[in-house]
């Protein structure tokens, strides 16, 4: 199998002897001059004096392949010949090899390629100024797309057909219908953990009937909405992010403005709609499913009766703003989840690493938005007393 | 059918592939199809679309396992490798995809350089170096080394993605439409390039390609996909075929205008 030795990665190194006869320095070359063997003989050839040498010949008779590092490492010692004014004689060059250096000769004259500078104190100072200008034009940009899109909504108001009926209802099943397993399941789970870890504390004193209380107000004011919007914001601020960024990589978005249609009339403003429609919709499940397993806790746990559960939620809730307090910041949390994960994905550039790194900031920006919203609702409702 | 490749001045064979079956998503794409590609040897892939090209190429370099036949690169079965073996022979060869297929995240200089990183020990200094000569062989202006491939055209990706494929000095170069979507212009200057490219470092060339001009302009002999199998000849002889989906190829617009200088 000759072929086959032909073409094996080479074992031997290649070989390389200088001999010095006056002013005239042979470079022999021998073996095979190929990545994976010519290297090592990159710091001796840039190591080679030129002073005093008024010829250097470069010998190839005993070359049995090159390539273009090998062709390289022998074209470079030519050039800092020629730069100690040395002038170049090849001997022996194999006809097989002859373009490969001629190539090499005429086309590769530019300086090594240099990288980006990224490290040291002046390039960490510089990352610092871009982020924060970026984070300066992004909010400035961020108040841009909201003006947008109320002009749109109040458009859209003034003229009730151009809402579109099929994509909003298309989006609130997407993000209300198709959320509610995975809601109710957290919610659900919450509801047990939070009831076994109240009346695990509450027992001490003689107290477990409050541990109805506890979770009774505790998932209807907070945990109900703010996990709901947590869910809501992983799940369908990402898919927002995603499919609308998707859209501007494909150049879709370009394509509805010369079809003459607005994309946040048709891409954003269902979004929205249909959270702030089906985020309220979805706690108020949220809110079912979290006492639903806190009851069933109580009564494996406590034994309290399902009866005694309802009447005791009742005492503890009953007619007053806890349940209104959960379903009121709702729509708020949806708005930002929304506004956030479309804004987002209109940001994308056309390039494959854009759509991911902006949906995870959509998800990032969209929670803390959340929870900073959820804390100003906490002051807000202490100062008016409720 | 094979046809025996003229013996002008073409080495041994270095792709044999023979009775090769793909399968994909339940329809049979390659039924029992043979090719053979000698050493130095230019060859284009042609076929209508969706009859398996890139497929056919993609199986070759190993990212599809094939369902039946045998594929013999470099005198290795590619389908018995296990996947060291396989890595180690991917880095005989070199793969230029469709958009280049540049990482994003790094800088053209960089791409050229990933391989270089991976399996040698090249010192930085010899590895800029050589960026710089692949760089220039692919064509590019040295200033294209720290360009991100976002920062580049598509012709400029796609020399950048020859530069990157040339990395290791492969013995075989695998192109997946090369000249698809360049102007004419730099779609003949691409042409040139790989002509010359193989002349100086005596490659093999595996082309898939739509483009007649570059059929004509770059490669040795054609592989036609028709039918599940491969015919294979030079231009001229293919220009004579009988088969329909042949004939109409040829004699396209295009075709005639590239025939009438033969």
């Amino acid at each position: 199998m000759a072929a086959l030795q032909e073409v094996d990665r080479p074992r031997t190194v290649a070989r390389l002897e200088t001999e010095r006869r006056g002013d005239i320095m042979t470079i022999l070359a021998g073996g095979p001059w190929v990545l994976g063997a010519a290297e090592p003989h990159d710091a001796a050839l840039r190591a080679l004096s030129f002073t005093g040498v008024a010829t250097l010949q470069i010998d190839c008779a005993g070359l049995d392949r090159l390539d273009t590092t090998g062709a390289w490492l022998l074209m470079r010692t030519r050039r800092l010949a020629a730069m100690a004014g040395a002038k170049t004689v090849w001997l022996d060059v194999p006809d097989a090899f002859k373009p490969l250096i001629s190539t090499i000769d005429q086309e590769c004259n530019g300086p090594p390629v240099g990288h980006p500078n990224d490290h040291g104190l002046r390039a960490f100072l510089e990352r610092l100024g871009r982020a924060q200008m970026h984070f300066f034009s992004q909010a400035v940009s961020l108040l841009g797309f909201l003006g947008m899109v109320a002009t749109e909504a109040v458009a859209t108001i003034f003229h009730p057909r151009r809402l579109r009926i099929p994509a909003l209802i298309h989006q609130m099943e997407e993000v209300g219908l198709n959320a509610m397993p995975i809601v109710g399941l957290l919610s659900f789970l919450l509801g047990i953990v939070f009831a076994f870890q109240g009346a695990d504390q509450l027992r001490r004193f003689g107290a477990e009937i409050f541990t109805v209380n506890l979770l009774g107000i505790s998932i209807l004011r907070e945990i109900g909405a703010i996990m709901t919007a947590i869910i809501v914001a992983g799940r369908s601020g990402s898919s927002f992010t995603a499919q609308i960024g998707t859209m501007k990589v494909n150049e879709e978005i370009d394509a509805l403005y010369t079809l003459g249609m607005n994309p946040v009339e048709v891409l954003v403003l269902p979004r929205m709609l249909a959270l702030i429609i089906t985020l309220p919709l979805l706690t108020v499940f949220a809110n079912l499913m979290g006492i639903v397993g806190g009851a069933l806790m109580s009564l494996f746990d406590l034994g309290i009766s399902v009866p005694a559960f309802l009447r005791q939620l009742q005492g503890a809730i009953g007619g007053g703003w806890t349940f209104w307090i959960g379903i009121i910041k709702a729509p708020i949390f949806a708005f930002l989840i929304a506004t956030v994960g479309c804004y987002e994905g209109l940001q994308v550039e056309r390039n494959a690493a854009s759509v991911g790194l902006l949906t995870t900031r959509s998800v990032v920006e969209s929670i803390f938005l959340v929870i900073v919203a959820d804390a100003f609702f906490s002051v807000l409702f202490s100062l008016m007393g409720v | 059918m094979t046809l025996p490749a003229d013996d002008r001045s073409f080495g041994p064979p270095v792709i044999k592939v023979e009775g090769l079956v793909t399968r994909v998503g339940g329809r049979v794409l390659h039924d029992g199809l043979d090719l053979e590609l000698r050493r130095g040897e230019v060859v284009g892939v042609v076929g209508g679309s969706g009859t398996g090209k890139s497929v056919l190429l993609r199986t070759i370099i190993g990212l599809n396992r094939q369902v039946g036949g045998r594929i013999e690169v470099l005198g290795q079965d590619v389908g018995k490798l296990r996947d060291r073996e396989l890595r180690k022979l991917q880095t005989r060869w070199g793969v230029l995809f469709q958009d280049g297929a540049l990482f994003s995240a790094q800088t053209v200089a960089q791409n050229i350089q990933v391989p270089m990183r991976e399996h040698t020990d090249l010192s930085p200094r010899l590895m800029d170096e050589l960026a710089a000569v692949k760089l220039a062989m692919a064509g590019l202006p040295p200033d294209a080394a720290t360009k991100f491939p976002s920062e580049l055209s598509g012709g400029m990706r796609k020399r950048a993605g020859l530069a990157r494929a040339l990395s290791l000095d492969p013995e075989i170069l695998f192109l997946d439409e090369p000249t698809a979507g360049l102007d004419p212009i730099s779609a003949a200057q691409f042409d040139t390039l790989v002509r010359d490219l193989q002349k100086s470092l005596n490659l093999t060339v595996f082309m898939v390609t739509h483009d007649i001009d570059t059929l004509k302009a770059t490669t040795d002999r054609i592989a036609v996909l028709i039918d599940k199998k491969i015919r294979i000849g030079t231009f001229e002889t293919l220009v004579h075929d009988p088969h329909p989906w042949i004939q109409q190829y040829f004699s396209g617009v295009r075709g005639r205008a590239a025939r009438a200088d033969v």
